[in-house]
């Protein structure tokens, strides 16, 4: 994890980063806004697989210096992703769960949500998002999902993750206003989950 | 005249960044607002910037749209409702000039609306973000000056002083005497200081369908309410929860829905009403007119 | 008809064509130069780089000259400035006990090595105006004698001499301090904040403020027996590390003034009695603020020492909250900005209430 590739060898970052990462944002923003409907990401990037073009470009927007990544081992933690990451965020990657502002996850990890930072009572800001890699989205069907930032109810498929997953969400969502907030993300776009979206079947 | 268009910009400001913020002091907000979207109505500490603008004259307002606003926005700013007030008119520009937007006066062409003091009167929609300035974030700092206790008040949700302090006007006066900067309960859980609106504008805030950033420059603190989200005004039973009005309409258009300002016309106590909300005073003179 | 007020892009425009023509003042006087304030307005340069927080005296001038004088406008100006600078290092600690002194006093020992140095000071001037420098030239001031500057000489600090016979407490981290200083202009202060915060705070802190709440713990809101152990002025290196070469370089030589109180401490039953230290710093000759910092930081750590906290200075959350003199004067006038909808919505409800005891003051008669 420690070798630093070549800046030749590197795939890019955005090609305009500062108009590029307020765009991403924006869509960050709308997606925990509105929670489980699903935004587009308006600027790509070609980044080193496994990370996903949606998470990477989540996470060029949104970790530095001062928000370190963590990469799940079961695939994402490689030296092409990890050397990306710190030549174009410049940011820490680490491997204690607890000390990651941002996690990224493949689906299939997700269902041991154990040891990120979840806040304090006092501070609960101070806990991870988790960008969780998943084969595909849609809007309208799978579980149903209430709370803020959404009207009435609303349904989103997430495919790909496990039932441990849900069952952690939902401890999660018990632990407010402590808790994890979760983006789901996905070739066609990324949908959001924070702390207080309330999911049923 | 009332523009009809959005106005672009021009000449903006060399050797500056875009929306004049760095990109790191950028991503810093950007994060903070996240967290505060996904804790509604919970103040989130932030590392406020010194702004070249003074403390208390919207610098976390600033900092919040500087890091919200992209080149496609187009952006409104209002001061006591009205676009044209001095303050309004410098915070405009500043964005202008530094961000390269378009700016508007029409409330349903801006995707940005920075404010203080004022919820537009024209319903918002999912299509726009209204940037609140803050003067005092924290709603329980009358009851208890401290911080470091006001933290532990939110953090058990332990709201009985406020409730005391309403109920306090009640018995003394009859009624709840706070008129602006009306304290709010956001989703059942968080009290919040909606900033100094009027009392008038609180309903607006429940299950709006448009996100609500506020940013407080001086105090360090942004805080969110996300679209549709309950937010209530406290109140008690045998005391509900009870807006301004007026016996007067407004003397420009004849509204009698909209929060008015009072305008003294002569020193033998003459007074007349207009809106306050000059967008929406000029919108219905002008449907008035085109009408007749 | 009534129309409403507009116009204030047009008014704002105007203003500062006033405000240019007025901080120009009569053009038959030549302007004044950035050399100028920067050689003769010495002082006000430092406390701008100060409270400012950065150390750059020709961008103190020119703000000082911008701001027409008013330092806490040009105070904020550079503070301003100084949030669009990059962060390229982090600087080693400076070592005062190696400065080259131009002044250094101690009330505390009539000799000690290094010696008393009087240097540049209003202490003894009797304040008397001086009408020739009234005169169109004042450049016949006498010449003085300068001792030879000290070069690479350590003059140990005060407070070093006691700690060689443990009277005073060592400086070392406590219980609440990071072992890194924190960074007040990247992180938002919080509550109990640890000694470097504090003192970062307070080294930007405003002068007058500082003043006047080191003045009460003098005069019993928070008595803490001080002693001016050692104030001295003079240069200092600043050193960094950079990654590439992992050793420190030189990078520059900064003027700043130290000040080291010695106060006197009963001591407890886990520390036995000893002196406790206070301590300010301040960039150029800033004595006056040093000193006020020093009484000021001793107070705070009143509740590290186990002392009553009962006076306005010895409470954390208050001094520091409102220190900071950008902050204050922002806020204290933004009162000046249209309230009308506050108001407004007071005048509904106090007349509401008015017309509801009128009410009851006539049934009362009534009855
Ligand atoms: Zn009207």
């Amino acid at each position: 994890m420690t070798a630093i590739p070549h800046a030749s060898d590197l795939r890019p970052g955005f090609a305009d980063p500062v108009l590029s990462g307020q765009a991403v944002y924006r869509a960050v923003l709308k997606g925990m806004s509105y929670p489980g409907r699903l935004q587009a990401l308006p600027a790509t990037v070609d980044a080193p697989p496994p990370l996903s073009p949606v998470a990477a470009g989540v996470l060029l927007a949104l970790a530095d210096l001062d928000a370190p990544v963590w990469l799940d081992p079961a695939g994402l933690a490689t030296d092409d992703v990890a050397g990306w990451l710190r030549f174009h965020c410049g940011c820490p990657v680490v491997e204690d769960r607890a000390t990651a502002a941002f996690a990224v996850l493949d689906a299939t990890s997700a269902a041991d949500l154990e040891g990120f930072a979840l806040g304090t009572p006092e501070y609960p800001e101070r806990s991870a998002t988790l960008i969780i890699q998943v084969p595909r989205l849609a809007e309208g069907e799978g579980h149903t999902l209430t709370g803020p930032g959404i009207k009435g109810s609303t349904r989103l498929r997430a495919e790909g993750l496990p039932e441990g997953f849900w069952r952690a969400l939902a401890d999660n969502r018990l632990l407010f206003p402590q808790g994890l907030d979760v983006i789901l993300a996905a070739p066609e776009g990324l949908a959001c989950l924070p702390r207080t979206t309330i999911v049923s079947e | 005249m009332q523009p009809n268009d959005a106005t672009q910009a021009q000449d903006t400001l060399d050797g500056y960044n875009f929306a004049y913020l760095d990109e790191q002091t950028k991503r810093m907000i950007r994060r903070a607002t996240l967290k505060a979207v996904a804790i509604p109505g919970y103040q989130v500490p932030f590392a406020g910037r010194e702004m070249p603008l003074p403390y208390g004259w919207g610098t976390g307002g600033i900092q919040v749209t500087a890091a919200v606003i992209g080149p496609d926005d187009t952006l409104k700013v209002i001061d006591q409702g009205a676009d044209d007030t001095t303050n309004a008119v410098s915070i405009r520009r500043f964005f202008a000039r530094t961000a390269g937007v378009a700016t508007t006066e029409r409330t349903t062409q801006a995707s940005l609306i920075q404010t203080r003091h004022r919820i537009p009167e024209a319903p918002l929609t999912e299509d726009q973000i209204l940037v609140y300035q803050v003067p005092i974030p924290e709603p329980l700092r009358w009851m208890e000056a401290r911080e470091s206790e006001t933290r532990k008040m939110h953090a058990l949700e332990e709201y009985g002083v406020m409730h005391v302090k309403l109920y306090e006007d009640i018995a003394h006066l009859g009624r709840i005497a706070t008129s602006y900067d009306y304290p709010v309960r956001v989703n059942g859980r968080y009290v919040m200081a909606p900033s100094p609106i009027p009392k008038f504008d609180n309903p607006k805030m429940d299950m709006m369908p448009a996100l609500q950033l506020f940013g407080a420059g001086r105090e360090k603190r942004i805080y969110a309410v996300p679209p549709y989200t309950r937010v209530e005004s406290l109140d008690f039973e045998d005391h509900p929860f009870e807006v301004q009005a007026w016996d007067e309409a407004c003397a420009l258009c004849g509204a009698t829905d909209s929060y008015l300002d009072e305008v003294v016309i002569d020193d033998a106590g003459g007074r007349m009403f207009v809106c306050s909300d000059t967008d929406h005073c000029t919108q219905r003179t002008a449907s008035r007119e085109a009408a007749e | 008809m009534y129309v409403a007020v507009k116009g204030g892009e047009r008014a704002i425009d105007n203003a500062h064509r006033l405000l240019a023509e007025e901080r120009r003042g009569d053009r038959a006087v030549p302007a004044l130069s950035l050399t100028q304030i920067k050689e003769q307005m010495t002082l006000a340069v430092d406390r701008v780089m100060t409270e400012g927080s950065l150390y750059d005296r020709d961008l103190a001038a020119l703000a000082i000259k911008q701001a027409r004088g008013d330092l806490v406008e040009a105070i904020f100006l550079l503070r301003a400035y100084r949030t669009t600078l990059p962060r390229l290092a982090v600087s080693e600690p400076v070592d005062t006990a190696r400065m080259t002194i131009r002044r250094r006093v101690s009330a505390t020992f009539k000799d000690l090595p290094g010696g008393q140095v009087l240097g540049p000071t209003f202490d003894y001037t009797h304040r008397l105006m001086d009408f020739k420098l009234a005169a169109e030239a004042d450049d016949d001031a006498e010449p003085c004698e300068r001792g030879e500057p000290r070069q690479d000489e350590t003059v140990p600090r005060v407070a070093d001499l006691l700690g060689e016979e443990g009277l005073i407490e060592p400086e070392v981290p406590r219980d609440g301090d990071t072992a890194e200083p924190g960074d007040i202009t990247r992180e938002p202060l919080e509550f109990p904040a640890d000694r470097s915060t504090r003192l970062q705070s307070l080294a930007r802190g405003d002068e007058g403020y500082l003043l006047g709440l080191a003045y009460s713990t003098q005069r019993g809101y928070g008595r803490n027996h001080p002693f001016a152990g050692e104030i001295r002025m003079g240069d200092v290196a600043v050193e960094i590390v950079p990654e590439e070469l992992g050793f420190a370089v030189e990078i520059g030589d900064i003027t700043v003034t130290e000040c080291q109180m010695i106060n006197q401490f009963k001591g407890s039953k886990a520390a036995p009695p000893q002196f406790t230290r206070g301590y300010g710093l301040t960039f150029g000759q800033g004595e006056r603020k040093a000193m006020a910092m020093a009484l000021v930081d001793r107070s705070l750590r009143a509740e590290e020492l186990g002392e009553d906290l009962t006076a306005p200075a010895q409470d954390a959350e208050f001094v520091l909250s409102h220190c900071d003199n950008v902050e204050a004067s922002g806020f204290v006038q933004h009162l000046k900005l249209p309230h009308y909808v506050d108001f407004q919505g007071e005048l509904v409800t106090v007349r509401a209430l008015r017309r509801e005891h009128e009410r009851k003051e006539a049934t009362d008669a009534a009855e």
